[in-house]
């Protein structure tokens, strides 16, 4: 039970999927305009990582480590359907707001991230804890910034109005650019808190933003991960955590990269 | 004739108006990711463009000819992932033997949009918009377009903000973000054109 609870705390405080590790920057952009958006979207992400967790660690033994990614969004692409008919069915005007992200629910590298890095070597029950820890870490992210967007914009927060009458909302940061700006001053926000602690001799490198230099949003899945095992790449056995010290020493980014996306960088350094 | 100016409304629509990157968050990561210098950005805009229209296109064939006849419409999200990462892998596959002057130019991208959640934006849009083939490939084609534009000028912004005095905090990504906001901004202007 106490792997519970620290899988749990991890995801939430010390792998804060949005704060800390900058994952499925997507959604988090595009329906934290009111802070009940952000709330729904993050249980029904919640919801499916929880689940999908669950299953494909029951199922890890049996899915062949070659074609685990297209069992993997199988997997999860069926849940994102459960919850998107479950939405249609009871809270028909979130699911409106919510529109195509709750399909899109599918490419959040969150929950591909953590069916391959944790769930696909780890017994059931860490992985279901671990993926509610994750999710809870996403809602309460989610409906952090949709709060303070919603505050700003419309001077109301799950639209109850809290602020004084002679209170001038502004608009922008109920729009599209007000999403970027409120990211960057949070990404600004992490950097400070880094140079600082570096400063002291913390070590952060193995926190790698999502969001940071290249690509690497979702490393080793989602979007520079081929879909099939072509046999050309070198194989990597799914990675097995015993205990949780040696959970510590584990990076949650996966920083090796295929060919393809040296290949990429290469190119970006063409030219320094 | 109004079919022919409907399709036009929808290119100006979907590329500037109602921005993939810059008003939808769709494909943010390429965005983010591969805008650090204008010639590997215009190659990942290609290979978007390409992709995107060859997906939409198949993604509305297999809607209506197939998932609309069964009635299994709720099928859309598993079906549509699943057929675009197969597609984008035989693409790679049919340029490598077939055209490998195209593949040597797109070839570093494809694997990258595999799962490029605009992608499966675009297809799921599409069908909410109940959007006819023909139509569904001119969104797809004029959202591809979009996101290329957006990356070019983005990619551009990056090169000449390379040699500027950025407080350490705000070096990297921030600046980027903020750039894309500014971008934004400067797309919202386009609402006029419709």
């Amino acid at each position: 039970m106490n792997r519970a609870g620290e899988r749990l705390i991890n995801g939430l405080v010390k792998e804060n999927p949005t704060f800390v590790l900058m994952l499925g920057m997507c959604p988090t952009l595009a329906v934290t305009t009111y802070a009940v958006n952000g709330l729904g979207m993050g249980l029904a992400t919640m919801a499916v990582l929880t689940m999908s967790n669950l299953l494909i660690s029951i199922l890890r033994k049996m899915i062949p480590n070659r074609i685990r990614i297209p069992a993997f969004i199988v997997i999860i692409a069926s849940f994102v359907t459960v919850i998107q008919l479950l939405m249609k069915a009871y809270l028909p005007d979130l699911n409106k707001a919510l529109g195509v992200y709750i399909p899109l629910i599918v490419v959040n590298c969150i929950i591909l991230g953590r069916a391959e890095s944790y769930a696909y070597g780890n017994p059931p029950i860490p992985s279901l804890f671990d993926g509610l820890g994750m999710g809870l870490g996403f809602t309460v992210a989610l409906t952090c910034i949709g709060a303070v967007r919603e505050i700003l914009a419309q001077g109301s927060i799950f639209g109850y109005d809290i602020m004084p009458g002679s209170y001038v909302t502004i608009n922008i940061f109920g729009l599209a650019p007000g999403a970027f700006f409120v990211l960057a001053i949070l990404t600004a926000l992490q950097n400070y808190v880094k140079i600082k602690g570096k400063k002291k001799g913390k070590d952060y490198s193995k926190l790698q933003s999502g969001c940071s230099e290249d690509c690497l949003s979702c490393p080793d899945t989602g979007c520079s991960k081929r879909f099939y095992d072509t046999g050309s790449e070198k194989k990597e056995e799914p990675r097995v955590v015993q205990s949780s010290e040696e959970l510590d020493s584990e990076i949650i980014m996966i920083t090796e990269r295929t060919e393809e996306d040296m290949t990429i960088m290469d190119l970006d350094k063409e030219g320094n | 004739m109004d079919s022919v100016r409907e399709l036009l409304l929808l290119l100006v629509g979907s590329s500037l108006v109602s921005n993939v990157v810059l008003s939808q968050f769709l494909g943010l990561c390429p965005f983010l990711g591969v805008s650090r210098k204008v010639k590997t950005a215009a190659g990942m805009g290609t290979a978007v463009i390409f992709v995107i229209t060859l997906a939409s296109a198949v993604a509305g064939a297999i809607h209506q000819f197939i998932l609309q006849r069964l009635d299994l419409e709720y099928l859309d999200t598993i079906v549509f992932i699943l057929v675009i990462a197969a597609l984008v892998q035989f693409v790679e596959m049919f340029l490598k033997k077939i055209i490998p002057s195209l593949y040597e130019a797109l070839g570093v991208y494809l694997p990258l949009i595999t799962t490029n959640c605009a992608v499966l934006g675009v297809a799921l849009n599409n069908v909410q918009a109940e959007y006819g083939i023909l139509t569904g490939v001119v969104n797809g084609f004029a959202t591809a377009v979009g996101f290329t534009i957006a990356i070019v000028i983005l990619a551009g912004l990056r090169e000449k903000m390379e040699y500027n005095d950025i407080p350490e905090s705000f070096k990297g990504m921030p600046m980027v973000l903020l750039t894309a906001g500014l971008m934004a901004i400067a797309f919202t202007g386009f609402s006029g054109l419709l």
